[in-house]
């Protein structure tokens, strides 16, 4: 799928492809590719996708069923004041979308998805579906003891699925091969933030997004082949303002809602979309105990989101802050997916703190299917515009 | 004309002084010296705390107080006003915005700032983010105890573990710097005991909804059954001698074959109807809510809301011989710390074991934990025991989402579904 030479063009077309395909043909193929091969799908922020693929098996992004896809089982399960992804889900499931993934692991995140993993038992209970939960306690001695035993049970409970034992030595392999994809990853986004006219987040976002559903390996190479393309490519720099994007790492945005910033004068230099596959900032240690060495780089150095708690209250937000500086970013749209606790209770206080650092933000809130983007626009437009005549 | 008062109960009353004390012991704070913590209902520590002499404040109780008394609906819009969101739970903003309104207790005097945010996360999410803004607005350390969600449907030895490593290294030694007062595991021990023995009693009580006609209201009756054990008085003699008088009430009313007591002062005895409720009740309409299920002859005969503070009667009892194991257990154990399957096997066990005509949930439009997936759990009791399930819509204490005539068609609807039912012989039950 991809290959040295190939243009922005062609690699779009293969993430774009996979963006829209809610069969998930991509990884229908690969578990048809050879016999015994099992598919686990995994559900944003955060799991431990090294682990699934230590085993063997493919992990399987789900982000929801994105605005193409009607929901009309998924509403008989969840009230109409509850976020859209637990929704389209369910509809995903119910449509047999999902009838080829072997295991799902549904990660902390909030009340919403917590409890749709226990719907997952009730409604399909011929899959394996783990409730992963990762400590809020940082101290090695506690969270990351609780959190070793966490990863040792995931680990049984994927070699019991696939009836094949995990050595260390498969989960270093894996560790190596996502802290390459990290490390490319870091380079694109690094890549966007210097030059974001070459790198549009509507491009980037689909590529990211094309990497939690297909082998690591071949997405390591469509990164690469990426960065060499887009550097090539002959697209104007416009009088664009810089902007990072916060509050979205769970139910995502329709594409159309990024373009629509990006048509409204933003670059977004930043973002939180789709955390997963760069959860953790810094490679994982291949040697030792590969199970110690995820967990200490969870509870060291993983990225400041809703769902994690800071025991500093004095640093609360920050994180943003400073990823702002980071990239060069003039102002921050803080968009959140609507009836998102977690997102929308921290939003005071993440805005309070760039308010602090001088930093401009507007908020909105959005869905999965959001199809008017009118007013988006619109906002973001007066906001590039503020920051051009004002900050 | 002014509303009537409400009728109350010996026990009522004794509470209600209970509660008057608590609240005089958080306004005081400054004048007696002694420290207060603010906590979450849902696995609170409420017997540790008494180790340290702390006061326990619970924003969750404050913010139902405030809407029994018709003041939540302002302190939600001032909090709205200030930048929360319309879509997040209603306690947070009511506490939120209580603040900016003077923070006045029931009492009439300012709640002070807490000297520790005792943050117990257990079963809710939002636990987390709550206790984060108000750390924004006191100033004042947080103790964070995490308490693993029981995804597979049961707990580990490695989430009991993790429970307990937290609070031998975390939250003893913050409880003894933020008080001052040396750590002693005996004194814990007979806070325990008092605990086990006030379960006992609450458990009997609870358990004579099985009794026709039903004793109690296991709903709106039950938020009162569950007051003290829940809150500030868990492991206190009080709370011991308040349960033992619940007790004795609730015996008597066996005795002389009467339901439970209406705020009318009347007894519910002419039960046409008995249900098992799932979710927390509307607290901003509560006699409202209430007197739409007595008229009709709906009484409640067992509820989740009554569990959300632990699951005695599913035989959890806080032991002395494992003092913070036993805590560990406590936390682990309250019902939506519970999975979704789990919730089902009991919601389904209380309709069988109580012999009711069906569930009705009430579901809270700005509490995820409780509702995200309670049309699931309709279904599954449904299919399960072959009676029918119902779904209304409330808030906890924002009075925007309380329709009277929304959810009195509803019941009705529901009350002519069950009749139907019993006529088609599709229900086990028999009108008691």
């Amino acid at each position: 799928m991809s290959g040295k030479n190939k243009s922005v063009a062609d690699i779009m077309a293969v993430c774009q492809e996979m963006f829209e395909d809610l069969n998930f043909n991509y990884a229908r193929k690969w578990k048809a590719a050879k016999e015994g091969r099992k598919v686990i799908g995994f559900l944003p922020v955060y799991s431990p996708i090294e682990m699934i693929h230590a085993a063997g098996c493919l992990p399987l992004g789900i982000f929801g069923g994105g605005d193409q896809m009607e929901v009309i089982h998924g509403d008989a399960y969840y009230q109409s004041y509850i976020c859209r992804i637990p929704r389209s889900t369910i509809e995903l499931g119910v449509t047999n979308r999902l009838d080829f993934v072997d295991g799902m692991i549904f990660p902390f995140v909030c009340d919403v998805i917590r409890n749709l993993s226990g719907i997952w038992k009730l409604m399909f209970p011929n899959v394996w579906s783990k409730f992963f939960d990762t400590p809020q306690n940082y101290d090695k001695s506690i969270g990351g003891t609780y959190y070793i035993q966490e990863l040792q049970e995931l680990k049984e409970g994927l070699e019991t699925l696939t009836g094949r034992k995990i050595s260390d030595a498969d989960i270093q392999r894996s560790i190596g091969l996502y802290n390459e994809n990290r490390r490319l990853i870091r380079e694109v986004y690094a890549f966007r933030a210097k030059q974001p006219w070459l790198a549009p987040t509507s491009e980037v976002y689909v590529l990211m997004r094309a990497g939690l559903m297909m082998d690591v390996e071949e997405h390591n190479q469509m990164l690469k082949d990426y960065m060499a393309a887009a550097a090539k490519e002959d697209r104007p720099k416009r009088d664009n303002v810089r902007i990072s994007i916060y509050g979205s790492f769970c139910e995502q945005p329709p594409l159309n809602l990024i373009k629509s910033i990006e048509m409204a004068g933003c670059y977004v230099v930043d973002d939180d979309y789709s955390l997963n596959n760069r959860f953790l900032m810094v490679d994982v240690p291949t040697t030792g105990n590969p199970l110690e060495a995820l967990a200490i780089t969870y509870l060291e150095n993983s990225v400041e989101t809703s769902c994690k708690y800071v025991p500093d209250g004095k640093v609360k937000g920050q994180f943003h802050v400073d990823a702002v500086k980071a990239c060069g970013a003039e102002g921050v749209i803080y968009a959140t997916p609507s009836f998102c606790d977690p997102a929308l209770l921290d939003r005071p206080m993440v805005c309070n703190k760039l308010s602090e650092a001088g930093i401009p933000y507007i908020a909105f809130k959005y869905a999965e299917n959001s199809g008017q983007m009118q007013p988006i626009r619109e906002q973001a437009g007066t906001f590039a515009d503020s920051i051009k005549l004002w900050s | 004309m002014s509303k009537p008062e409400a009728v109350k109960e010996p026990s009522m009353d004794m509470q209600k002084a209970m509660i008057a004390r608590n609240y005089e012991a958080i306004t005081s704070k400054h004048e007696t010296g002694r420290k207060v913590s603010n906590t979450f209902v849902p696995g609170n520590l409420n017997e540790l705390l008494m180790c340290f002499d702390i006061v326990n404040n619970l924003p969750e109780i404050n913010a139902i107080q405030a809407g029994m008394r018709k003041a939540s609906g302002g302190y939600i819009m001032e909090a709205e006003k200030s930048g929360h969101s319309e879509d997040v739970c209603t306690y947070v903003k009511a506490d939120i915005g209580q603040m900016s309104k003077g923070n006045i207790a029931p009492n009439g005097k300012p709640y002070p700032v807490p000297d520790v945010l005792m943050l117990s996360y257990t079963g809710c999410y939002t636990f987390m983010k709550w206790f984060e803004l108000l750390r924004e607005e006191y100033k004042c350390p947080t103790l964070m105890l995490h308490v693993p969600y029981e995804g597979d449907g049961h707990s580990t030895k490695n989430m009991r573990d993790y429970i307990v490593k937290q609070l031998k290294e975390v939250v003893i030694p913050g409880l003894e710097q933020v008080s001052g007062v040396k750590f002693d595991i005996d004194r814990l021990r007979q806070y325990l005991k008092n605990s086990a023995k006030a379960e006992d009693d609450l458990v009997w009580c609870l358990e004579q909804g099985k009794v026709k006609p039903s004793p109690i209201d296991a709903y709106f009756g039950g938020v009162y059954y569950i007051g003290p054990i829940f809150t500030a008085f868990r492991g206190t003699e009080d709370a011991v001698s308040y349960y033992e008088m619940l007790r004795k009430e609730v015996q008597g009313r066996i005795e002389n074959h009467q339901g439970p007591m209406t705020p009318e002062g009347t007894y519910f005895n002419d039960q046409k109807y008995r249900l098992i409720v799932e979710g927390p009740p509307n607290w901003t309409n509560f006699r409202e809510f209430w007197k739409m299920f007595y008229d009709e002859g709906a009484v409640v005969v067992a509820s989740s809301y009554t569990k959300v503070g632990g699951l005695y009667d599913q035989g959890f009892r806080h032991d002395p011989d494992n003092p913070l194991e036993s805590l560990a257990d406590y936390c682990l154990g309250c019902y939506t710390n519970l999975n979704l399957p789990t919730r089902v096997d009991l919601l389904a066990k209380y309709v069988e074991e109580y012999e009711a005509d069906g569930l009705l949930i009430n579901s809270i439009k700005s509490c995820n934990s409780f509702s995200a997936g309670q049309l699931m759990i309709m279904k599954e009791v449904e299919r399960r025991t072959g009676r029918p399930g119902a779904f209304i819509e409330t808030d906890l204490v924002d009075p925007r989402y309380f329709s009277a005539a929304n959810v009195k068609n509803r019941l009705e609807s529901y009350f002519q579904m069950i009749e139907q039912k019993r006529r088609g012989g599709g229900s086990k039950t028999v009108a008691a």
